[in-house]
């Protein structure tokens, strides 16, 4: 496999600086690390030497596993850090973390933080190329690079696809990134929940559409995605109940039979059963859920590779 | 006394649309005051050659955060006025969210007392309207006017208890002083970060609507009304703001406005690549409320600039976005700024500038400075149009530079600064 486009020490704080061309690279690159986790043997050498630092300001459990499963495999040296947010409010800044742990010698980082703009500063900290792993509500370009790959692996292209994403947009990271690459790739987006949890603008700066009826979203979809609903938002005054909530916004058997036949579902997890979805579509044959999950390991190995220039 | 020769001097117009004129003459200060403007005025004394610059009335700021007492890593009353110098500022006026926060007449006295002995121009002094700030209980005002306050704000905060807010103005009224209000509802506000609209969409920034402040303006217009007091509304920054503000001077009521450089001149955009320096209460907006702002200015609904001088150190905003202090430091740059984006631009002339940053606020504050008269105070800004100025974190006089502009190459350099009658900055 040849590193054709030059992603040598580029950053991925979103898919807004990739093109279209550098994403499909990215899902052929993602096809042949799925192949290598297939074998008996998942591991190649490509990185040793190279150390690769996992900065996770924010819980995380799946996310976090699947970045250093796919630095292990590449046989990059992982270390992690990970604090609390709320450490930082009082203790050590960022700039002073970020600044002590590159002076141990890291390659490349993958921050996750719940405040929006964070991996920006870590690469302006360190100059070293930075894989954004959430950063707040804004962005999750990795979680969006393994949604298109679940599709793209199923359909062939995204080009004039419908895919509908539904739920709590607002808070949602993976909702905008997806928006971008989505877009760049050709697919036809909407958007779907209630108004309270939809931030205005969607249309003018994504070039989505917006619906607020479950029904209308959903129609001729080629794929759907559920986003999760989290209970939280009821206290904030968002939306009356999660029973209100499923009643109008679940993705159940009833409500995809107004999407294509055999429309694909996915959710970036972790889900709320009977809330945002409901298990006879969660746990159906359309559904990609715990094959985003396989994928994502790929894809992630495939950015790692990309971005610290190993040869296969 | 001090003869300042062959300057453009600042001739101000009497008529309403504030268009002066500059007209080549001298100025003779004789002590703390103006004593003659003619041409070819010979006298014994030191001389400052104005030759091909111009020569304005010392500026007088409406909003100003010295940050002194208590916040002194900021900004002190030493460092914030030399800045305000170097900026051609020879009046601020200092806003009361310090550490102890000016609620009480010993402050008062205290930054009046500072001011005189080691600042480089004057410092007017605004008390709080509630103690602490806090929008609970109404300050000693009273006490506090016998020190010389000349407004009171709990700037930076709002009275969010429309009752305590009503009882407030009604107190204050009793003094005749200006209310000056920074206008906000907290609950809609909430942890916003920048202007909710197109960029905090984008960037997955929480926003603050137009609405948050809207509608206190709205209700403290009202609250105005119903009292019959001089409210002034502070940074001023949406479309609607402003027309509220104009609906309530066609009514007649005793309604001003100010806006900040940065609310004429930038907007949320700025924001796009997480720049802390673009980080600011009331928020940079959308292009639609500037273009409203400058119209404010223009037709005068709006009555003057103000800088809201608002310095953070450098720890405070080199961080996260959601963890940066809300702040612009203006006094240094305003003029070079207004200047080359406002005045080259087209959009305004010199003379109807500095009657928006010198003779306004002067007649709003009632003191004796804003225009080159004998008889005026010898307050006075010398500035070189021509020649550029390059604000950087190595050369800003103020402890802080949190501004957008740093780094950047400006026209209009103050050169010669006098408060006084004394040269107070020499560029």
């Amino acid at each position: 496999m040849e590193n054709s486009h030059n992603f040598i020490g580029r950053n991925l704080f979103d898919l807004d600086d990739w093109s279209a061309d550098e994403i499909q690279a990215v899902l052929d690159a993602t096809k042949v690390m799925k192949e290598v986790n297939q074998r008996d043997y998942k591991k190649l050498p490509i990185l040793r030497g190279k150390t690769v630092c996992t900065l996770f300001f924010e819980n995380s459990t799946r996310t976090l596993m699947s970045f250093e499963l796919a630095a292990d495999r590449l046989s990059a040296d992982l270390v992690r850090f990970s604090a609390n947010v709320s450490s930082l409010h009082k203790g050590e800044s960022l700039q002073d973390t970020v600044y002590t742990v590159d002076a141990m010698g890291i390659d490349l980082y993958i921050i996750r933080h719940s405040y929006p703009g964070s991996p920006q500063l870590v690469h302006k900290y360190t100059g070293k190329p930075v894989l954004n792993a959430g950063d707040g509500p804004h962005a999750h370009p990795t979680q969006a690079l393994l949604d298109m790959f679940s599709i793209w692996e199923r359909t062939g292209t995204l080009k004039g696809l419908k895919v509908t994403i539904v739920g709590d947009v607002a808070h949602s990271r993976v909702v905008r990134s997806n928006l971008i690459g989505l877009k760049k790739m050709g697919a036809n987006v909407t958007i779907c929940g209630p108004k309270t949890l939809m931030p205005g603008y969607m249309q003018e700066v994504y070039g989505c559409k917006v619906e607020y009826d479950l029904k209308t979203a959903l129609k001729n979809a080629d794929a759907v995605m559920g986003l999760r609903m989290q209970l939280e938002r009821q206290s904030d005054g968002l939306f009356p109940s999660l029973e209100e909530y499923t009643k109008l916004f679940t993705l159940s058997e009833e409500t995809m039979r107004y999407a294509k036949k055999d429309a694909l579902i996915l959710h970036p997890g972790p889900m709320n059963r009977g809330v945002e979805i409901l298990p006879g579509i969660a746990d159906s044959d359309r559904s990609l859920i715990l094959e985003q999950v396989t994928n994502g390991v790929a894809v992630r190995m495939a950015l790692l590779f990309l971005i610290l220039g190993g040869k296969l | 006394m001090i003869l300042i020769k062959n300057g453009l001097i600042y001739e101000a117009s009497n008529k309403a649309d504030a268009t002066g004129n500059f007209v080549k003459k001298d100025i003779l200060i004789n002590g703390n005051k103006i004593e003659k403007i003619a041409a070819n005025i010979k006298e014994d004394c030191k001389i400052i050659d104005a030759e091909g610059k111009h020569v304005f009335p010392g500026f007088v700021d409406m909003h100003t955060h010295l940050r002194d007492p208590g916040q002194t890593y900021k900004e002190d009353i030493y460092s914030g006025t030399r800045a305000a110098a170097k900026g051609g500022w020879t009046t601020v006026c200092a806003m009361p969210n310090t550490d102890p926060v000016v609620d009480n007449i010993s402050t008062v006295e205290y930054i009046k007392r500072k001011a005189k002995d080691i600042g480089a121009c004057k410092v007017l002094v605004i008390g709080a309207m509630t103690k602490k700030l806090e929008g609970k209980e109404i300050s000693e005002i009273g006490n506090m006017l016998q020190g010389g306050i000349v407004a009171v704000s709990d700037d930076g905060g709002c009275i969010q208890s429309t009752k305590i807010a009503l009882n407030t103005m009604k107190y204050a009224s009793n003094f005749n002083i200006p209310i000056i209000v920074h206008s906000e509802d907290y609950s809609l506000s909430g942890k916003g970060q920048i202007n909710s609209g197109k960029m905090s969409t984008k960037l997955g920034l929480s926003g603050i609507p137009a609405l948050a402040e809207e509608l206190m303006i709205s209700r403290d217009i009202m609250l105005a009304e119903n009292v019959g007091c001089h409210l002034h509304i502070a940074h001023i920054s949406t479309r609607k703001s402003i027309e509220l503000v104009r609906q309530a001077k066609e009514k007649g009521l005793n309604i001003t406005a100010e806006v900040t450089p940065h609310h004429l001149l930038l907007t949320e955009e700025e924001c796009s690549s997480y720049d802390t320096n673009t980080k600011v209460k009331p928020p940079l907006r959308t292009e639609k409320d500037r273009q409203a702002c400058l119209e404010g200015l223009l037709d005068g609904t709006i009555d003057f600039i103000a800088t809201d001088h608002a310095p953070h150190s450098d720890f405070e905003k080199e961080k996260e976005f959601n963890l940066a202090s809300y702040g612009i430091n203006s006094l240094e740059t305003a003029f070079a700024v207004l200047y080359t984006e406002l005045v080259l631009n087209n959009k305004m002339d010199l003379s109807f500038l500095i009657d928006k940053i010198s003779t306004k606020p002067s007649q709003f504050l009632n003191i004796n400075c804003g225009l080159l008269e004998k008889g005026k105070a010898a307050d006075i800004a010398i500035a070189d149009l021509e020649a550029e100025i390059l604000f950087t974190p190595e050369n800003m006089v103020s402890k802080s530079n949190n501004t957008p502009y740093i780094n950047k190459t400006l026209k209009g350099k103050i050169v010669t600064t006098i408060c006084e009658g004394k040269v107070v900055f020499l560029g």
